[in-house]
């Protein structure tokens, strides 16, 4: 039974007067993988900061509506700690803490008060096989982990956000600053990790879009044009914006 | 924005409508030298045919080449799909008019006349015509009209058929030239489906689906 992770309601977005997302409703649901697409400026991003409220640091940022995490509003029903434990996120380009591997996924679980080093290696071990980056990593943990490649840095993010053993992973553009062969890895990633978490991904590659997510959401200058099962998105889209979009007619 | 795909587009609708034009001139040689014992006609059918097949490799390799380079979404891949599958149908078509001419060669024109062969040559190219001016013009009525048609080429071969087990009881050492004249009622039949996937194919580049099931 397809589950509601995630539940937008006539949510609206204010930096300022800028009014950056127009009455977004939208269902992401459990164990898919969603992803955002649009030209840049079109709000993707601004929506996937807002899942785990990292728009709170922005001043002047006002957000109306309901986001709604397995039920629970996520702005007036919600930890933000406990918000961003349960919803990790990965950025576009891989930013490692300037410190060993190990550390870095460890990072997290001890500001959340583990202390115990049995503990904490278990979770090192099982967040970097989970990032499928513990062959690579396993002999070298107190190596630092800016000395890795890109893909290799970026499946070590992927890991610390595991490391929090959250339920959402929010993923911004994660594989556009990597080589086809890092990518074709993410990729992969993300479609395992989709059978323990629900993912909700930004791509500008439509390409990545059709091979990885089960439903896209296409916005345009602060609106939701257009959501729906990908394979039908991007066959037959229903709105003539979309349609002109990802031909490459505009954007 | 996409000048370069667009010309490829572009490029593409008008080889295939080329492609499309060979093969109408295939079964309107085919059926003429048929109908007029025109040997000469036939042996121009058989030519065209192997034009129609250096036409369909070409086209392949371009929409191979489009998927290749544009991996195309929405419309444009409906259409470039679309196309792929068509050519198929199109080239089969012009394989059975040159079927038909070698036919006519072989019987040295003697065909007989047979108004339910006449109407349904006539109804066949109306059939491939109209799918391919279907597709020209992404036009989805005519497009369900050739669909719809196929029905008449189907029925005026039952009555063909009735025609030649008739000409066969008359006169039993006539059997021979009576198949031939047969298969190429059959051949006509065949060029009518064709025409009709044609037209389903026009139906799904337009629509993203097929809502007649396939023959």
């Amino acid at each position: 039974m397809e589950q509601n992770k995630i539940e937008i309601r006539d949510m609206n977005l204010y930096y300022g007067d800028f009014h950056a997302l127009h009455d977004i409703d939208l269902d992401i649901k459990a164990n898919e993988i969603t992803a955002f697409i649009g030209p840049s400026g079109c709000g993707k991003s601004t929506l996937l900061r807002s899942l785990n409220r990292m728009n709170d640091l922005v001043e002047g940022c006002k957000i109306t509506g309901d986001i709604r995490l397995d039920g629970v509003d996520i702005y007036h029903a919600c930890d933000v700690n406990i918000l961003r434990r349960r919803v990790g996120m990965v950025f576009q380009k891989p930013n490692p803490f300037p410190m060993s591997i190990y550390d870095n996924i460890a990072y997290g679980p001890r500001t959340h008060g583990i202390k115990s080093r049995v503990k904490l290696d278990e979770i090192v071990e099982t967040s970097l096989r989970h990032a499928a980056i513990w062959d690579e990593t396993k002999d070298c943990l107190k190596k630092s982990a800016l000395s890795m490649s890109g893909g290799q840095q970026q499946r070590i993010c992927i890991a610390r956000a595991l490391a929090a053993d959250p339920e959402v992973l929010l993923m911004d553009e994660p594989t556009s600053a990597l080589d086809p062969i890092s990518t074709a890895r993410i990729e992969d990633l993300v479609l395992e990790l989709k059978k323990d978490y629900t993912i909700v991904m930004v791509t500008h590659n439509m390409q990545q879009a059709t091979r990885v997510s089960d439903t896209t959401a296409f916005f345009l200058l602060g609106d939701m044009i257009e959501v729906g099962d990908t394979e039908k998105l991007f066959s037959m889209p229903k709105d003539k914006r979309t349609e002109d979009y990802i031909t490459g007619r505009f954007g | 924005m996409r000048n370069r795909f667009d010309s490829q587009l572009l490029e593409l609708n008008n080889e295939l409508i080329a492609m499309g034009a060979l093969c109408e001139n295939a079964i309107a040689s085919s059926v003429k030298a048929l109908l007029g014992g025109d040997t000469k006609l036939a042996a121009s059918a058989i030519r065209i045919d192997q034009e129609i097949d250096r036409k369909e490799r070409e086209i392949e390799s371009m929409c191979l080449k489009l998927l290749l380079q544009q991996q195309p979404v929405a419309s444009d891949l409906r259409l470039i799909s679309s196309v792929l599958k068509m050519i198929t149908d199109i080239e089969r078509i012009g394989d059975q008019a040159s079927d038909i001419a070698e036919i006519v060669t072989y019987l040295s024109g003697a065909c007989g006349h047979n108004q339910h062969i006449e109407q349904m040559a006539q109804a066949t190219i109306k059939m491939v015509t109209d799918s391919l001016d279907a597709f020209v013009r992404r036009d989805l009525t005519l497009a369900w009209s050739v669909i719809e048609y196929d029905d008449v080429v189907d029925n005026l071969f039952a009555e063909c058929k009735k025609d030649l087990i008739a000409e066969i009881a008359q006169n039993a050492d006539d059997g021979e030239r009576v198949l031939d004249i047969l298969m190429i009622a059959k051949y006509l039949e065949r060029i009518g489906d064709h025409a009709t996937n044609i037209a389903e194919w026009v139906e799904f580049s337009i629509t993203g689906t097929h809502k007649t099931p396939a023959n």
